[in-house]
């Protein structure tokens, strides 16, 4: 599997997602947010985690309109898979490859800490590596994190089986405890909590790995 | 050209910036203050002869999310 990782300025997250993507088979090139094309032969595009153009305006807004944003989108488009992390995730609602926005946390407080994630489908690339209901820790890390989507979205996610995670304890008041979800083809996936950073046992925890292994095997195999 | 455009969070949309300085006017002791939304305003500087259709369009695909946020745009 060859992955791409875009590095916009302000990315924190970039160096630990390229690890993890590393550590499950898959060939890694970072990309930057001015190149205007994706190496040939992507199957993955990673956005990371960070504060991309230090969320001025809105979290991954300017980020959305670089030019290496046009590419992305372009890859999900014609049906590449697209794993977007944290401020990766605002980026990817940003450009509308994903439905929804991520508003500020409801309790205006910056939260970072482990929570409790329920995988609500398997039936995605990422996912198979999980059971359905399984219970998995992973950290977040973010502000705005909150998310949003308005009720006639929230039911076409419901009705496409597209959330993905869900919080066990809902920690930024996001709408339907949503963490997580996967766009209408199941390639795309955008969520706030970070699995690279649960990646290795030196982190704490290895609850995110399943993630990686399950993509990259689908990727390799296919 | 000065054009103003104001962002506001769309109505149904939860702003816990606005219910927080709410919460602090209340604080302060100033009674009676049923809400507070926080939006932004942009002011733009622009060449004469910018249409409103131009301004709406950089709205639209720049100033504001309209999945969350509604926008007004004031021209001279």
């Amino acid at each position: 599997m060859k992955a791409a990782v875009v590095v916009f300025p302000g990315s924190n997250c970039d160096r630990d997602l390229a690890v993890a993507f590393k550590a499950a088979g898959a060939e890694v090139e970072m990309v930057w947010h001015k190149d205007t094309d994706l190496p040939a032969g992507v199957d993955i595009v990673g956005v990371p985690g960070g504060f991309s153009f230090g969320d001025y305006l809105r979290c991954g807004a300017i980020a959305a309109n670089s030019p290496i944003c046009r590419a992305v989108k372009a890859h999900a488009d014609r049906g590449g898979y697209v794993l977007g992390v944290c401020n990766g995730f605002q980026v990817l609602t940003e450009t509308g490859v994903l439905p929804g926005a991520l508003l500020r946390n409801a309790g205006l407080k910056y939260i970072c800490k482990t929570v409790r994630l329920r995988v609500e489908t398997e039936m995605s690339d990422y996912l198979h590596g999980y059971g359905e209901g399984d219970e998995i820790d992973i950290p977040i890390a973010h502000h705005d994190g909150n998310y949003f989507a308005d009720k006639e979205t929230l039911s076409r996610l419901r009705g496409g089986d597209q959330i993905a995670f869900t919080y066990v304890d809902n920690p930024n008041g996001s709408c339907d405890d949503i963490a997580g979800i996967l766009s209408e083809n199941r390639r795309v996936l955008g969520m706030m909590p970070h699995p690279e950073r649960a990646a290795d046992l030196g982190h704490g925890g290895t609850d995110g790995q399943a993630l990686f292994r399950a993509v990259a095997g689908q990727l390799t195999a296919a | 050209m000065k054009v103003t455009v104001h962002v506001m969070l769309k109505t149904g949309v939860l702003d816990p910036q606005g219910e927080a300085v709410r919460h602090a006017l209340g604080a302060l002791g100033f009674d009676g203050v049923n809400g507070v939304r926080q939006g932004k305003v942009i002011e733009l500087d622009l060449a004469e002869g910018t249409s409103e259709a131009d301004v709406e369009a950089m709205c639209e695909r720049l100033l504001a999310n309209t999945v969350i946020e509604s926008y007004r745009v004031d021209m001279p």
